[in-house]
């Protein structure tokens, strides 16, 4: 399959697909809704009754809170409730992975931004107008918001005992390996924002058994009340989730944000209460991409075969946990790229600051440490005298290959071959005389006619692990039902597996109706009611509750044949379902499904896992720590003018195993974002942190790409099946992000003939000013 | 909050007159934002939508009168031959929606330092004209108009009415710095307009200083080589030289801060290289014109 968007042609190589099933790409039902702004989003819940309500936030890093004083807040006509610490019924905590973050902060605020003190009313206004007169006695303290600094024995803890999240240390190999060239940088990477573009928000609605119903947009219904659950005291029964329409996510909606306050405030008031966030106070209410500082070291023969690698990896996760463990996880067992080398050192860290907590984001981990090894990899390319793509194919890892922990890569490892399809695209045109001013760096804002511009090609490859690794117990949950409903079939998927814009409910209709034969496929709002669908992350849900989905309709088809098998009194085994039909051996048909259904529902729900992770070894990051892993390669060519700083992306192509793609639109437009997101980081995308305070948290000053940004992509779709998967399938979503960033800045390089060791790549860096 | 809609220009001088709480409203992309972030809360919005005569334009012996209410993107289509400067920067506003609202009477009226009409504005000798109730009419040439970091010279009583603009004797350019290629505020720009017909250069720089500004010297400079060496007869090649003495005094007119969107050294750097390409692309446009 390849698909060139400048002339929007798709062409596929799989045979004629039934329309709506695996292979195909039938349209999304929320995209219509999307394009002309129709679509509900979570923001736009309601309910005749309900109060608004609002979060008042610390304005220090760090500070003692002495005391804080309500009563001037509730004096102001229109105002419900007004909630402290103190009003948390049950524990005052809350985290991914560790409860260590405070649902209202008690007696330290760690963060600007960090939530104080809630405030419902009937008017959002009257609400913030409240909020403002919370009088909150702080004793500012002093912060700790440099990564390094952190890791000094004497630096201030931001939690006790200390400062330091994880050390993944890991060791392979000979212990002091030596090799004939040497080569080593050290990189920074900022701190990303996921800029999901619908803001955090939630609508809790108290019940009359005492419980809560929670709307609300977010990544895994259940984790969240599990969560919620903790803090308000409450049986899971009795706080129930349903998603409401999420407006993009990128890991920015993994952690809690309106959710336990929004419920509290809906039970003290007795009132639904909806809390949405503006777009300020998202780039506060949620965790961001965690800066790195890496220094990276390899040791190759002269032919540039690779000897050894030393990594050294910092991430600041900011003022709580979240998913630090995990990311420092992954920036450990993944961060030197998809090469071999026999001998390892890295050290990756994360650590406590008092900068905006920082967690999962689209790349997790492997983001940051790809700039370090694909800018380290040109360097060994051009200090052994190797071309910068022949270097990552002599390097690049195979099928059959252990990887740096140890693990075989036991399925498809095309690192080689997506290089050499990048490679062999095309180039763009070059830049001619007249060239319409949108294609130049700067665009209309008309900066250079020609005058300094200097064109660079850069090559970045990736691989990335797909669900959660190093042992967690990673499920999905389906229910599907099948019935017959006006004369005809319909089957029901009921899954808590949240769309988060990705395409999950279009890819369930076709499971559904590949393994069942329906037409009709109902997606049942995605809640609580059913069992775990794991997170939409890790580039998972289609592999996992795919996976659940396809397992729940074997059963049910197995369950339709019993009764075929009784009614007709043939074994089950000689039966298939087709279409609405039950057919024998030989092809034959023998009664209609209305038949063996009558007005019955045959119903199934299954949990289905994946192959186990494990654990890494302590001492030496040995093990089997992923499930699968995702390759992909991109070119990047850029116009740069060197002389203002200014950088035009003409080309930004790629190639990519997906094992197999069930809905091949969906695919690519995975590829197309993830891709603009990771030329993002390394172009624009920074939230500017000073002494803890966060500079820019706006569209005006926190730059995403536009449609002037982002050039047109050549997307080459390779689909080589994961035998341990379901169909096949390989997660897509996160590779984009993480090759197509070190590519564009590499290209950056190539035209500046700068280091660079730095992104977002700034005018101010390729200018020296 | 009140929301008033005068259907005239003098109801509208007169209830700005009346109503100093009252916070006229345009195309309203600057005010919206203000009150949507809650830093601003006026008593009441005086709405300049329906008065008709903010939205014309007209030409009048060679000067262009540009109502305070005509948008951006009518400036793109109608006045890129008379005010070539103006409309180049109309161009690089935000995004088609907010240049189908913004105006050029909002841009002075909120004067922000990075305010794009303001460098083409200056570069051109534009003239501002404000009214009030009680006083009539007067006239504020751009370089005056801009009085501080988002102040002007506007008094609480008036209203702006329009802006006079020469319609161009020769060309203009406009160039604008943003870290990326659409829909990005200044981090710095410039403006250079020549003036064959009475032999002297226009500048307007912007997002360098805490309020736009000309660069007086460079324009005597530039105008008084030009003299010296006989090019504004000759119409020769500019020499590279000389655009680049250009930029570097452009550069040394602003008094740029380091901020979040780019540094005061970045600043002036690509102000000086703006500033010399601009004006070559100027010059040789003359050429080519002659
Ligand atoms: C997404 C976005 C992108 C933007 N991009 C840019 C950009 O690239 N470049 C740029 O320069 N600006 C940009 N802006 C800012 C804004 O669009 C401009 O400043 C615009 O010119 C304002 O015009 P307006 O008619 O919308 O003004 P309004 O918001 O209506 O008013 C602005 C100010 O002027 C006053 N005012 C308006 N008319 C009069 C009058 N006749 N007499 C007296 N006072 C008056 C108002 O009281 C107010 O103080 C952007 C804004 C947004 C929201």
């Amino acid at each position: 399959m390849s698909t060139d968007t400048g002339t929007a042609t798709t062409t596929t190589t799989t045979t004629t697909v039934p329309p709506g099933r695996i292979g195909d790409s039938p349209l999304r039902p929320d995209g219509t809704l999307k394009v002309t702004g129709e679509f509900a989003y979570a923001s736009d819940l309601w309910h005749d009754e309900m109060a608004w309500g609002v979060t008042l936030r610390s304005p220090h890093p760090h500070a003692r809170i002495r005391g804080i004083d309500i009563t001037e807040a509730l004096t102001v006509p229109g105002v419900w409730a007004v909630l402290t610490a103190d009003d948390v019924p049950g524990e005052n905590a809350f985290g991914l992975e560790h409860a260590d973050q405070p649902v209202l902060a008690s007696e330290f605020v760690r963060y600007e931004g960090e939530p104080v003190a809630l405030v419902a009313a009937d008017h959002p206004e009257t609400a913030r107008r409240a909020a403002k007169r919370i009088r909150v006695d702080y004793e500012v303290l002093p912060a700790v918001t440099d990564a390094r600094r952190a890791m000094d024995p004497d630096a201030p803890a931001v939690h006790r005992p200390g400062n330091l999240v994880r050390h993944l240390r890991l060791r392979r190999g000979e212990e002091n390996p030596t090799a004939p060239v040497v080569v080593s940088l050290d990189f920074e990477v900022g701190m990303q924002d996921q800029a999901f573009l619908g803001p955090e928000s939630g609508l809790a609605v108290p019940a009359e058994d005492g419980g809560i119903d929670l709307y609300v947009a977010t990544q895994w219904l259940h984790v969240d009340q599990r969560q919620i659950c903790l803090a308000l005291g409450m049986p899971a029964e009795k706080v129930r989730l349903t998603l409401s329409g999420v407006g993009g996510a990128f890991g920015g909606r993994e952690d809690l944000s309106v959710h336990v306050h929004a419920c509290l405030l809906a039970l003290r008031t007795g009132k639904p209460v909806k809390m949405s966030y503006g777009r300020e106070e998202s780039f506060y209410g949620h965790v961001h991409r965690h800066p790195a500082t890496m220094t990276y070291e390899f040791g190759a023969e002269r032919d540039g075969t690779l000897v050894y690698a030393k990594a050294y990896v910092l991430l600041d996760g900011g003022a709580y946990a979240s998913s630090t463990n995990a990311v420092v996880g992954n920036a450990g067992t993944l961060g030197l790229g998809p090469y071999r080398f026999p001998s390892v050192a890295v050290d990756a860290y994360g650590v406590f600051t008092n900068n905006p907590p920082c967690g999962a984001m689209r790349g997790f981990g492997c983001v940051q440490a790809a700039f370090a090894h694909e800018a380290l990899m040109d360097e060994l390319a051009d200090t052994v005298g190797v071309d910068r793509v022949a270097i990552r194919q002599l390097n690049g890892m195979r099928e059959g290959d252990l990887n740096i922990t140890g693990q075989v890569i036991d399925s498809a490892a095309p690192v080689g071959e997506l290089l050499q399809i990048v490679a062999d695209f095309p180039l763009p045109p070059e830049r001619g005389e007249g060239a319409d001013p949108r294609s130049l760096p700067g665009a209309v804002n008309n900066t250079t006619h020609g005058e300094g511009v200097v064109r660079g090609i850069g090559y970045a490859v990736t691989y990335k692990n797909v669900g959660f690794s190093e042992g967690f117990d990673d499920y999905s949950t389906a229910r599907v039902r099948l019935e017959m409903t006006g004369g005809e079939a319909v089957a029901t998927v009921h899954t808590a597996a949240a769309e988060v814009g990705q395409g999950l409910i279009t890819v369930e209709q076709q499971i559904c109706r590949t393994e069942l034969g329906v037409e009709r496929v109902v997606v049942h709002p995605k809640d609580t009611a059913v069992g775990s669908g794991g997170s939409t992350s890790a580039s998972r849900q289609t592999y996992v509750t795919g996976g659940a989905v396809k397992a729940a309709c074997e059963a049910v088809r197995a369950a339709v044949l019993e009764r075929a098998a009784l009614a007709l009194a043939r074994p089950a085994a000689d039966l298939r379902l087709d279409g609405e039909k039950i057919v024998g051996s030989s092809g034959e048909v023998l009664t209609g499904l209305a038949e063996v259904l009558g007005d019955d529902a045959v119903e199934e729900t299954v949990e289905y896992r994946h192959r186990p992770t494990h654990a890494i070894d302590p001492e030496t990051g040995q093990g089997d720590a992923h499930v699968q892993f995702a390759f992909s390669a991109h070119r990047a060519v850029v116009d740069v003018d060197v002389e203002l700083g200014l950088v035009k992306v003409v080309a930004l192509d790629t190639a990519q195993d997906v094992g197999k793609a069930i809905n091949p639109d969906a695919v690519v437009g995975q590829i197309q974002g993830g891709s603009a997101q990771g030329m993002g980081l390394a172009l624009m995308e920074e939230i500017v942190v000073t002494d803890g305070h966060v500079r820019n948290p706006s569209f005006t000053d926190y730059l995403i790409p536009t449609i002037l940004d982002m050039p047109p992509m050549r997307i080459e779709v390779l689909e080589y099946a994961d035998p341990h998967a379901p169909y096949g399938v390989r997660g897509v979503g996160e590779p984009p992000t993480i090759s197509s960033g070190p590519a564009v800045a590499a290209a950056v390089r190539a035209a500046v003939g700068k280091p660079l060791r730095r992104v977002p790549i700034r005018p101010e860096h390729i200018t020296g000013t | 909050m009140d929301f008033l809609q005068p259907s005239s220009w003098q109801e509208a001088l007169d209830i700005r007159a009346e109503r100093p709480d009252a916070v006229p409203i345009a195309g309203g992309t600057d005010v919206m934002v203000d009150i949507n972030f809650d830093r601003r809360r006026p008593g009441a919005l005086l709405d300049l939508g329906r008065v008709a005569e903010l939205r014309e334009w007209g030409t009048e012996a060679g000067v262009v009168r540009l109502g305070a209410g005509v948008p951006y993107t009518r400036i793109v289509e109608d006045l890129a031959d008379r005010l070539p400067g103006l409309a180049m920067a109309s161009r690089t506003v935000g995004s088609p929606q907010i240049r189908i609202r913004g105006t050029v009477g909002g841009n002075l009226g909120s004067a922000s330092p990075a305010g794009d009409a303001h460098p083409p504005l200056l570069a051109a000798g534009a003239v501002v004209e404000v009214a009030s109730a009680a006083r009539g009419a007067r006239q504020i040439p751009a370089a005056e108009f801009y009085t501080g970091v988002k102040r002007n010279a506007l008094e609480a009583d008036e209203l702006i009415a329009a802006v006079l603009i020469p319609s161009a004797a020769g060309p203009q350019q406009f160039c604008k710095i943003g870290t990326r290629n659409a829909m990005v505020i200044a981090v710095s720009a410039f403006a250079c307009a020549l003036h064959p017909d009475r032999r002297a250069v226009g500048t307007g720089i912007g997002s360098a200083a805490p309020t736009p500004r000309r660069a007086v010297d460079a324009e005597d400079f530039l105008a008084g080589e030009l003299e010296g060496s006989g090019l504004w007869e000759s119409r020769g090649e500019l020499p590279e030289t000389l655009a680049r003495a250009f930029g570097e005094r452009v550069a040394a007119a602003a008094s740029p801060i380091d901020d979040v969107r780019g540094s005061a050294a970045y600043r002036l750097h690509s102000l000086s290289v703006m500033a010399r390409r601009a004006v070559t692309w100027a010059w040789n446009d003359l050429r080519k014109a002659a």
